[in-house]
């Protein structure tokens, strides 16, 4: 990377990792400039967690190169356990601990004295929104109480870097957009974030930049507005009136795609990759009302992520399958932004 | 601080959170006790009658140190679930990307699995005499007894935690050590005098430390009068040393196998 490397409080460097036969990590390179936030994308199985898992000492790696904070992850896991903070994919918390001796006991085993450990415990559950529960055993909390239970004991030693591992999956739409507000209030205090995420509306919004990666592989990377150029055009898209309707405005507007238009049975909608802007519109407009097509919506917009994420990996971003419904652009290789 | 300081002060930090749990779920002392307290009644008053001990000692004070390791041996096999779910609830992960000392999670649970153990044989204890147990040795040798009861649990656990460690499934865990740790505490000394054993079970028995704590714990709390005699293995004529001996092989074994399984449980 070209990013001065003494400012990257994470770098990440041709690192390989196997599990048996199966190559889980093939040359993975990534930078994690200091203060900022990484997002690590990639649908399931991809390698997002046992990157974060190499980084967080609790992997070897195969081979390449990983240093946190300077420090070597291999050689000098100890001092890197000082200086980090892991928020694993489930809430790590003792249920039958009470929120505060949660985290009294994380903070003494990152070695803070007694009362060092208690001030802070009392200080994150008021900032997490836990006061009231904080004398409560987190057995009675709710999913998105006990994410920011985990969230807050990997944060009561003040680590220089946190790594958060999906730190939404599973949480309602409500806890989710709470969960983004803390995540942002740490950025602005400094903390560098490395986060692993399926979702890309959460890495738009929380991440200053991107790594896409697949099947072991770094497909992409970018900010959201580079990786979105990158993809290109505008995006055509319209909801019809039935499901027939569907296929006949395929048909009729597939010369105007630059590539596979993409169809959703469900909610009747259709989705173009095109270029011209208003005047493929009109056209579109044009020839769907000669072929009698009811429109019930229809819209010009710029690629979003679940788009860059079609394109580069030619599957939608939380699959892991491939998908056979005219989604089938193969994968491209690297395009750096370098 | 130094390394031992730093391992020890992580120790009590972990035995501390794994003994809320039992504060906080008392349905688990509960039952870790109600157990031994049946199998002291069924043994004492159904088997009791049934089972033909020399002249000069009373079925209750033959049973009860038998029950005191079955029950310790049993006791132990918790470490193994409790470290499997721990393991399965990704605390263990958590436990491995804090800068503690590497051995503080295994210590700390096998000491809060020796502080429950105890729990359970004073709770025996008082259930044993009411029902016609007695001490007839002096309080050093009483407390010896207990102590040698713990000492072997305790290298039991660590065992266990290997299991767990590698099994990873609570449910799994207890199943599988109910397999091995049944026969271990039936075929001995426990529960029967070894003279009515086929004779290559006998052997076995004989030289099973299950038995050696057995004998042990019945010679230190005068359990076993003089005018009743005991095999004449060498491992049940010196019961505590031979018991001893299997503690400190097994702890010199499976501590340093359990580190390591700990230190590489992250696999996937």
């Amino acid at each position: 990377m070209s990013r001065g490397g003494s400012q990257d409080a994470v770098v990440v460097e041709g690192l390989v990792k196997r599990f048996g036969g199966n190559t889980a990590l093939d040359g993975v390179d990534l930078a994690v400039p200091e203060g900022t936030v990484l997002g690590l994308l990639g649908p399931n199985g991809a390698g997002k967690t046992t990157v974060v898992r190499i980084l967080s000492t609790l992997l070897q790696a195969d081979g390449g190169r990983a240093t946190v904070a300077g420090l070597d992850v291999a050689t000098q896991a100890d001092q890197v356990r000082g200086v980090i903070g892991l928020t694993g994919q489930y809430a790590a918390v003792d249920e039958y601990l009470t929120g505060v001796e949660n985290l009294e006991m994380v903070g003494r085993l990152y070695r803070l004295g007694k009362k060092e450990a208690r001030s802070r415990a009392v200080d994150l559950l008021d900032r997490f929104d836990l006061s009231d529960a904080a004398r409560r055993p987190a057995k009675t909390y709710s999913g998105g109480m006990r994410r920011r239970l985990d969230i807050a004991a990997s944060l009561i030693a003040r680590p220089r870097v946190l790594f958060l591992d999906e730190p939404t999956t599973g949480l309602d739409p409500r806890s989710r957009l709470g969960m983004w507000e803390f995540i942002a209030d740490l950025v602005s205090d400094g903390t560098t974030i490395l986060l692993t995420t399926q979702y890309l509306e959460e890495a738009d919004r929380l991440a200053d930049a991107m790594v896409v990666i697949d099947r072991g592989r770094v497909i992409a990377r970018g900010t959201a507005d580079e990786l979105k150029a990158q993809v290109g055009g505008e995006r055509l898209e319209l909801t019809v009136g039935s499901v027939p309707e569907l296929a006949r405005a395929t048909e009729e507007l597939r010369s105007l795609a630059l590539d596979e238009p993409r169809s959703d049975e469900q909610t009747r909608r259709l989705t173009l990759p095109v270029s011209g802007g208003a005047a493929t519109l009109a056209e579109a407009l044009r020839r769907l009302e000669q072929a009698g097509v009811t429109l019930l919506d229809v819209g010009l917009r710029r690629p979003d992520l679940d788009d860059v994420f079609l394109t580069l990996t030619g599957r939608p971003a939380e699959d892991a399958a491939p998908s056979g419904d005219g989604a089938s652009t193969p994968a491209r290789t690297e395009e750096t932004v370098r | 601080m130094s390394a031992l300081t730093n391992t020890v002060s992580d120790s009590l930090v972990i035995t501390r959170r794994n003994l809320i749990k039992v504060k906080r779920v008392p349905d688990l002392i509960v039952f870790a006790t109600l157990s031994p307290i049946m199998f002291v009644l069924l043994f004492r008053y159904v088997f009791g009658g049934a089972i033909n001990l020399p002249d000069g000692i009373t079925y209750a004070e033959f049973l009860l140190p038998g029950i005191f390791a079955q029950t310790v041996v049993f006791g132990s096999t918790t470490t193994g679930a409790s470290i499997a779910e721990d393991l399965q609830k990704g605390l263990i992960d958590r436990f491995r990307s804090l800068p503690m000392s590497r051995s503080a999670v295994l210590i700390g649970r096998t000491v809060a699995d020796l502080g429950l153990n105890a729990i359970s044989i004073v709770v025996m204890a008082l259930t044993g005499l009411l029902v016609g147990w007695r001490i007839n040795s002096s309080v050093p040798e009483a407390i010896g007894g207990f102590l040698i009861l713990l000492v072997f649990a305790f290298a039991v656990s660590w065992m266990m935690a290997l299991v767990g460690l590698l099994v990873r499934t609570p449910e799994v865990v207890n199943n599988a050590s109910f397999i091995v740790i049944f026969p271990l505490t039936f075929v001995a000394n426990t529960f029967v005098p070894l003279e009515s054993f086929p004779s290559v079970l006998r052997t076995f028995a004989e030289w099973n430390p299950v038995s050696t704590v057995v004998q042990a714990a019945r010679n230190l709390f005068g359990n076993q009068p003089d005018s009743v005699p005991v095999a004449d293995a060498w491992s049940l004529q010196n019961p505590v040393l031979y018991t001893l001996i299997w503690a400190a092989v097994i702890l010199a074994v499976f501590v340093p196998l359990a580190v390591r399984a700990y230190l590489g449980t992250a696999k996937r």
